[in-house]
């Protein structure tokens, strides 16, 4: 199975009736069991190309395909940049949400939910509401809520951006215990070049106005322990690497 | 030691903002103002007849409940004003909904609604007196109209308010139309249908006593104002606490069901 970016296009429109070019012309592919993120500096469209893939905005050109899938419809799990868990759910509500729209029974509900509730280490929270459970608990709920319906591909938008830098930190380490008990297809988007090195198989760089295919780099690294000192020198080697080819349109963004 | 001759403490400077003050305290304006109005009448400072005591409207209403004159009159105001307040809360809640949801209801109703809306709602009492006849109907009628504003109006700015990541959200997982309605748009509007709802609580209100007023021949409106023309004040009060109890319990009651319906709040 792999998830093909079939030269994808978008472009918006403005309330002076001005074309805006957002993304042109991205081509690329993801992998059964690959983690690829999308990074790149503001404006260069990451989003955008993230609302494609998970449905909620068509292509102007182009588009986005399952390949060598059985079923007709492939199941996407999102995890939001704003977490948009239901504040009337508690999270074991929440994280079946999905199992329930696929008519789950109430037995399977249970299994799988309570199995992802305890994976994202939220056990004990089932019956919390979300507004009394700290940023970095809401988002292992939103985590928990995508895999529960183990998704033919898992979507993540900037989903630790909200979080404060040391719960981001041990976020994504979790997150690469969770992904390797389930090796799902993922697409991460960041704009934290750290966290693309630390989570990728693949990077994939975006340019800016419009958003254009930069650069793919392949991660060569283990995927676990990534941050233990004998790779020190080659995650900083592929970080300035990354940097080198976002730095002079991220600065141009600065002055916008 | 030179130094801490020169100390100076920081203190909080904002203390007063986080002031505890006892329980009691809530009580303490209420209990004092009754104490006052009982000595002022006490003492024959105001007359009896334009402010009777206290303890004289307490008799006097003990009397009016064991007579069943109360029971006569609340009766007949209740049956008016849940009748008339179900009503409009429902067609409220029914079509506020509908025209958050469908564009063309939107287009074609919201314009309606705000141009009828800023009506004082009591003018059209003689109209619904003409039109349904002085009995139950033409105030029940003017009750639910006026209950029927506030909630359509805050029902449908509740759809259009809800969150669009949380639409986008269920979609993702599996949601169609009728799902996202039900488990998205309908919760996260609730608590703005609870606004209306207590808004309008206080509108019922109003409305029932001024049409027992003008057109009834029990009720504890009309009460009200038989014992105001026959200058037995101490029974127009009893018709007035009446009515503060009756507009208290009512706030409470949806208060209460608020939060068993909106626990996630």
């Amino acid at each position: 199975m792999e998830i093909v970016i079939d030269n994808v296009s978008k472009t918006f429109i403005d309330s002076k009736n001005i074309k805006v070019p957002a993304l042109e012309n991205i081509n690329f592919s993801i992998k059964e069991h690959e983690f690829v993120v999308l990074v790149g500096p503001s404006g260069c469209g990451k989003s955008t190309l993230l609302n494609i893939v998970s449905g909620l905005m068509s292509p102007s050109e182009g588009s986005v395909y399952f390949e060598g899938i059985d079923k007709k419809q492939p199941d996407l799990g999102i995890v939001f940049q704003d977490i948009a868990l239901l504040p009337w759910r508690t999270v074991y509500q929440n994280v079946v949400y999905g199992l329930q729209e696929k008519k789950f029974s109430k037995q399977q509900q249970k299994e799988i939910g309570q199995k992802y509730i305890d994976m994202v280490g939220l056990t004990g929270f089932e019956n919390t509401y979300p507004k009394e459970l700290s940023g970095g608990m809401k988002q292992r709920a939103g985590i928990a809520r995508a895999l529960a319906i183990e998704p033919d591909l898992l979507l993540m938008d900037e989903p630790f951006s909200a979080l404060d830098a040391q719960t981001r930190t041990l976020m994504q380490e979790e997150l690469v215990t969770i992904w390797n008990r389930t090796k799902l297809s993922t697409l991460y988007v960041t704009h934290n070049i750290q966290e693309a090195v630390f989570l990728a198989d693949r990077v994939i760089v975006l340019s800016r106005h419009p958003g254009k295919l930069k650069s793919i780099i392949d991660i060569d690294l283990p995927k676990v322990g990534r941050n233990e000192p004998q790779f020190n020198n080659k995650f900083e080697a592929y970080v300035e690497e990354i940097w080198q080819l976002i730095r002079h349109d991220a600065k141009k963004a600065l002055k916008e | 030691m030179g130094r801490q001759k020169n100390k100076q403490i920081i203190k909080n400077r904002v203390a007063f903002l986080d002031k505890k003050i006892p329980v009691y305290a809530s009580f303490l304006g209420i209990l004092g103002l009754l104490i006052l109005w009982e000595l002022i009448t006490q003492f024959n400072f105001v007359s009896p007849l334009f402010l009777p005591a206290p303890s004289a409207i307490i008799v006097t209403g003990w009397e009016m409940i064991m007579s069943g004159e109360i029971y006569q009159n609340l009766s007949a105001s209740l049956y008016r004003i849940v009748l008339g307040y179900a009503i409009g809360a429902t067609l409220g809640i029914i079509i506020g909904l509908l025209l958050g949801f469908s564009r063309w209801f939107d287009a074609i109703g919201t314009p309606i609604i705000y141009s009828i809306y800023p009506i004082p709602k009591i003018a059209l009492l003689p109209l619904f007196i003409l039109w349904l006849g002085i009995g139950e109907l033409s105030k029940v009628t003017i009750i639910a109209l006026g209950v029927f504003f506030p909630v359509v109006i805050n029902t449908y700015s509740g759809v259009k308010n809800v969150d669009d990541t949380l639409i986008k959200a269920a979609v993702t997982f599996g949601s169609n139309r009728l799902s996202v309605i039900r488990k998205v748009i309908l919760p996260g509007s609730l608590p703005m249908i609870f606004a209306g709802l207590k808004l309008a609580a206080g509108t019922s209100l109003l409305l029932l006593v001024a049409a027992e007023m003008i057109a009834a021949q029990n009720g504890i409106g009309s009460m009200v104002l038989h014992y105001g023309n026959l200058m037995i004040t101490t029974k127009l009060m009893v018709g007035v606490v009446v009515l503060s109890i009756l507009g208290l319990s009512f706030n409470r009651g949806l208060q209460w069901l608020e939060n068993k319906l909106l626990p996630w709040r």
